[in-house]
């Protein structure tokens, strides 16, 4: 912004604009954001819509996601080939989601995806100890751990079968009063 | 043909648009019917975890409901799509026939509509950017194609005319909204806060900034509407005894040691009360001063409370969505404890330890819901702890009480030191500064949950701050009274000299008009009001000082020291003894409303105060935010930020009506001085508005007022609105208690929704017990899940022993729950009694999750039934 080169388009920008939840200026403090991680691979010049992807290694370095315990997962989840290889949209899309204006609707079904460890599309127990492990850095016994998660499923699950799909996890997640204040990205 | 382009455009569009919602279809499914679902995971058992097939399954399966009709998306898809193909078959044909018939054109208007819809909720699907991007492309290609065809000559025109003028508004909206966010001051500087500590401390930052504009605003009112006024057109400094410095202080009223103490020069000054004349309009614009000095005054509260209360509203509507469900303690807990935000290693590091805690707090909780272990002791240490704390407010209460005394003493001898000039305020900060961290030990007796002990605490802190503020409104208020009996006999001695001056001149030549009495001569009467300001003012320098002092040693000085003489010191600083501060939430805001409620009290009677608070709001946001990051380490009992904003606002509120109490008596019943302020030789204040309405208004609206002035009016609208009060309160009641009804119900409804499921899934497992028997080999092959590699191996191998156990354990369930099917067929039953279901459930859940999890928990199956 501060040098005159372009950047994108101003079509680019409304179009971004219409998809996520950012304004103008942010939209291109994010591209600086993506710009700086690996100045050599990504273009300044977005205009033609270069064919660029971060590794996830990178991206989970970045100070806003350094500290979460479900980075890679994060990651993971926003990528479109599920390796956690992020192009510039991707990206954008990831801190739109992540953003406080998403709706608790669209930031359920991202979260829903992220707490799915192996990608099954239901919340396991499996799922549930790798969240809570990740959670407490593993400082809870087996036992607790088994108590805990067992208490999950007993409370989330409305069908019964051991596991919570995604329409439990939003009938959960509806009613949960720190959901949107916590799941939330500031960039 | 262009047409044809777009009509293949639309088919590519359908296809994506397809998947989704087959997509979203499978999630809704899993809840509207059991069976399905049951059905859809056991063949995603089968076949593991191979997720492609599982989509294609499914939308295989989405496809033959499509026949079936079943759901109602999937009715209003089939809407769109005859609608959506023949529409674009009319607009190719369009372009042959050139005439649309009316049905056609409204089946367009109707997709045009549709499609300016999904642009504007772009950015709420769930999609990728990529697809998003295109799609929305194409919709505003389509948009921008069709929009225009849509009417037909004068109609058309105005239609499109409409159509750009709504474009451009859009465009305005979102470059005004680009705008107003960057006009938000300190987002940055917050946001940069937040990531390091959380929400909680950027709680109070955000406070801050919300007082800064409430402050700023009712600055501007008292600024441009009082003081700009006076000082423009006002008579100018020396005209007036009030307006001069008497001629016994004249020589130090330059020296900063009095200015420091707001004597000298800065008394006689438009900051102050007394420097206000009495004139009725003021310059060539007439301008009516004591009247707006007396309006502001009034909407300086009236602004304050409309504000509060405008917030406290909607925080309220805000918190009402998340009602206090008990059902997910775990859950919750689970999924949304952690705070993203978090960008600090200290601070991730305190949120695990946090989380831990309160994960194993809430195991204790559950394991041993009611324990009750001496509770005598517990109720005794209880009121001990209470009645220790009522003895230290009074104690502090009184002590306040005779240093003000003494104060009052002092202040009539003459040569008396620094500590005895401020004995006051330095009494109160030292109070402030040791009480609470005394009450906290005080409170440990109390052993309550530390959420609840919080809430004592910031009561009791509260208690004290209103104790002491109380009892020096009351030291005040002698004083005044004081100075009241005081300015009887001075006001006599005024009128004396200045009668026996002209007369003495006059006596002598009578024929010079004699030099007007210079005004730094005439006696003065003590103007109580501008000693009020004062104390308001000097009190919140102090405050002020004594914060920032707090913050610098405290906070930076010991962050300092922690960090550099660590380096050679015998034991570890940083973890061990000073280590580092944490950032005081609730003492910060405590501090916050509390100096508001001075601002609020002093602004009536010195104006100038609203302009220093503002100062101080701007220095602390930047003092204080550079001090958190440098120097304070994050809290580590998280105090919820979202729930208790309404506390602080509601606080805030009690102290706003507190502090309204005192201005609102001394206006009403204390004469106001006869020699200073806008309202002197009134009897009363507020006669400064009878004044106006008799002598400026017509006289009917004076009648009317008198009309309205008489209680006969007032009493039975007072009536009227304890009336109303009592109604909206009963209605409001009314409400919450159908709330309460309709959770219990909706709770009853997901308990028995829980039991059928339950039997339905149960029948079903018999199902799968017979599917396992046939095919064992073939599943356990495809088990093991990909993530989990390193177990893979031995899972296969421990795979078949664990399998058998679970296959007969489940076995026995089912004999087991079709038992309990037989015996609670009807759902009613099953409601009365909760237990048994849930237990059965948990019984039956075991032995599957074995066979879906071999390899963490091999022996639970064997264990557990």
């Amino acid at each position: 912004m501060g040098n005159k080169q372009t950047i994108f388009t101003d079509e680019q920008l409304d179009a971004y604009q219409d998809c996520t939840f950012f304004t103008r200026k942010e939209i291109l403090r994010l591209h600086g954001r993506y710009h700086e991680m690996a100045p050599n691979i990504v273009p300044m010049d977005y205009t033609q819509d270069p064919d660029v992807k971060l590794p996830i290694q990178l991206i989970i370095n970045m100070p806003e996601l350094k500290e979460n315990p479900f980075k890679e997962r994060i990651v993971e989840a926003f990528s479109e080939d599920g390796e956690g290889n992020l192009s510039f949209n991707d990206f954008v899309d990831m801190f739109s989601v992540l953003s406080e204006m998403a709706p608790r609707e669209l930031k359920a079904i991202y979260a829903f995806k992220i707490y799915d460890f192996n990608t099954d599309n239901f919340i396991c127990k499996s799922d549930l100890e790798k969240t809570l492990n990740k959670l407490t850095r593993e400082e809870l016994t087996a036992e607790e751990i088994t108590l805990v998660c067992e208490k999950v499923i007993e409370e989330a699950d409305m069908d019964g079968d051991g596991k919570l799909a995604f329409a439990d996890f939003e009938n959960m997640i509806s009613k949960a009063p720190d959901f949107l204040s916590t799941f939330h990205i500031r960039i | 043909n262009k047409n044809g382009e777009e009509a293949d455009l639309e088919e590519d569009a359908e296809v994506p648009r397809q998947k989704r919602t087959a997509k979203k279809k499978s999630h809704k499914m899993n809840d509207s019917d059991g069976e399905s679902e049951a059905e859809e995971g056991a063949s995603g058992k089968k076949k593991g975890d191979k997720k492609a097939s599982i989509k294609d399954q499914k939308e295989a399966e989405n496809k033959e409901k499509q026949t079936n009709k079943k759901e109602k998306e999937q009715n209003k898809k089939r809407k769109k799509n005859p609608s959506e193909s023949s529409s674009s078959s009319s607009a190719s044909n369009s372009s042959d026939e050139e005439s649309l018939s009316e049905e056609e054109l409204a089946r367009l208007m109707e997709q045009v509509e549709e499609k300016k819809k999904l642009i504007s909720t772009m950015r709420n699907k769930p999609w990728r950017m990529m697809k998003k991007l295109a799609l929305l492309r194409e919709a505003q290609a389509f948009v921008e194609k069709f929009e225009g065809a849509l009417g037909k000559g004068k109609g058309k025109k105005f239609y499109a005319y409409k159509m750009m003028m709504a474009k451009k508004w859009v465009k305005f909206k979102r470059d005004f909204d680009n705008f107003k966010t960057q006009c938000i001051p300190w987002e940055m500087k917050i946001k940069e806060v937040e990531s390091h500590f959380g929400s909680s401390v950027a709680s109070y930052f955000i406070f801050l900034r919300w007082m800064y504009g409430v402050n700023l605003v009712l600055f501007g009112l008292i600024f441009g509407l009082v003081i700009i006024p006076e000082i423009l057109m006002g008579m100018p400094y020396g005209s007036i005894p009030r307006k001069t410095v008497p001629r016994a202080e004249q020589a130090t009223a330059m020296d900063f040691s009095v200015l420091w103490d707001f004597e000298g020069y800065i008394k006689y000054s438009a900051v102050f009360y007394g420097y206000y004349n009495n004139q009725r309009t003021i310059g060539w614009l007439k301008y009516r001063l004591p009247m707006a000095y007396f309006m502001v005054g009034v909407s300086v509260f009236g602004y304050s409370l409309m504000v509060v209360i405008r917030s406290m509203a909607r925080n309220a509507n805000e918190s009402t969505g998340d009602g206090d469900d008990n059902n997910f303690t775990f859950s919750w807990k689970m999924f949304t404890s952690w705070d993203y935000l978090i960008g600090n290693p200290e601070t991730a590091d305190n949120k695990f330890a946090s989380i831990t805690t309160s994960f194993k707090e809430s195991i204790v909780d559950e394991q041993e819901s009611n324990k009750d272990e001496n509770i005598h002791l517990r109720r005794f240490l209880r009121v001990l702890a209470n009645v220790l704390i009522i003895c230290c407010l009074c104690g502090s209460g009184y002590l306040i009480y005779f240093v003000v005394k003494r104060s009052q003493n002092f202040s009539k001898m003459q040569n008396i030191g620094w500590y005895e000039r401020n004995e006051v305020e330095i009494v109160m900060s030292l109070l402030g500064m040791f009480c609470p961290p005394l009450f906290e030990t005080i409170a440990a007796l109390e052993d309550y949950h530390p959420r609840i002990g919080l809430k004592w605490q910031l009561g009791r802190i509260f208690a004290l701050f209103l104790g002491n503020l109380y009892t020096f409104l009351l030291a005040l208020m002698d004083d005044v009274n004081e100075k009241l009996t005081e300015e009887v006999a001075i006001k006599n001695i005024t009128y004396w000299t200045l009668f026996s001056y002209y007369n003495s001149s006059a006596v002598n030549n009578s024929d010079v008009t004699p030099p007007p009495l210079d005004p730094a001569d005439v006696p003065r009467g003590p103007c109580w009001e501008t000693t009020v300001g004062i104390e308001f003012v000097r009190l919140t320098v102090s405050d002020i000082l004594v914060t920032y002092v707090t913050i610098l040693v405290g906070d930076f000085i010991r962050a300092c020291f922690v960090r550099f003489v660590n380096y050679c010191w015998c034991w570890d600083l940083e973890a061990g003894f000073p280590s580092y501060a944490e950032f005081d939430i609730s003492g910060n805001v405590l501090g916050l409303i509390f100096n508001q409620g001075m601002i609020w009290m002093g602004s009536f009677y010195a104006p100038g105060l609203v302009g220093i608070n503002v100062l101080r709001l701007l220095t602390s946001m930047y003092f204080q935010c550079w001090a958190v990051m440098t120097s304070n380490v994050p809290h580590e009992r998280v105090f919820k930020a979202s729930k208790s904003n309404n506390f602080y606002m509601g606080l805030l509120l009690l102290i706003l009506f507190l502090s309204l109490l005192p201005v609102a008596y001394t206006i009403m019943s204390l004469p106001p001085s006869f020699d200073c302020g806008p309202f002197s030789g009134k009897k009363k204040m507020f006669d400064v508005i009878q004044e106006t309405i008799k002598q400026d208004f017509p006289l009917f609206v004076a009648k009317i007022f008198s009309y309205v002035a008489n209680p006969g009016l007032i009493i039975p609208a007072v009536l009227l609105m304890v009336l109303a009060i009592y109604y909206l309160n009963a209605v409001a009641e009314a409400y919450q208690h159908a709330n309460t009804e309709l959770k219990k119900k909706m709770q009853m409804q997901r308990e028995e929704e829980k039991n059928k499921r339950n039997n339905k899934a149960t029948t079903n497992s018999a199902m799968q017990d017979l599917e396992d028997l046939l095919v064992p080999s073939a599943k356990s092959m495809s088990q093991p899940k990909p993530t989990e590699e390193e177990n893979k191996s031995d899972s296969t191998k421990r795979n078949s022993p664990a399998k058998k156990e679970g296959n007969m354990a489940r076995n026995s369930n089912t004999t087991n729950s079709g038992r309990g099917d037989m015996q609670a067929p009807p759902p009613s039953v099953t409601i009365t009694r909760p237990p048994r279901p849930s237990l059965r459930a948990s019984h039956h859940k075991q032995p599957k999750s074995v066979t879906y999890q071999p390899g963490p928990y091999p022996g639970m199956g064997r264990g557990k039934p």
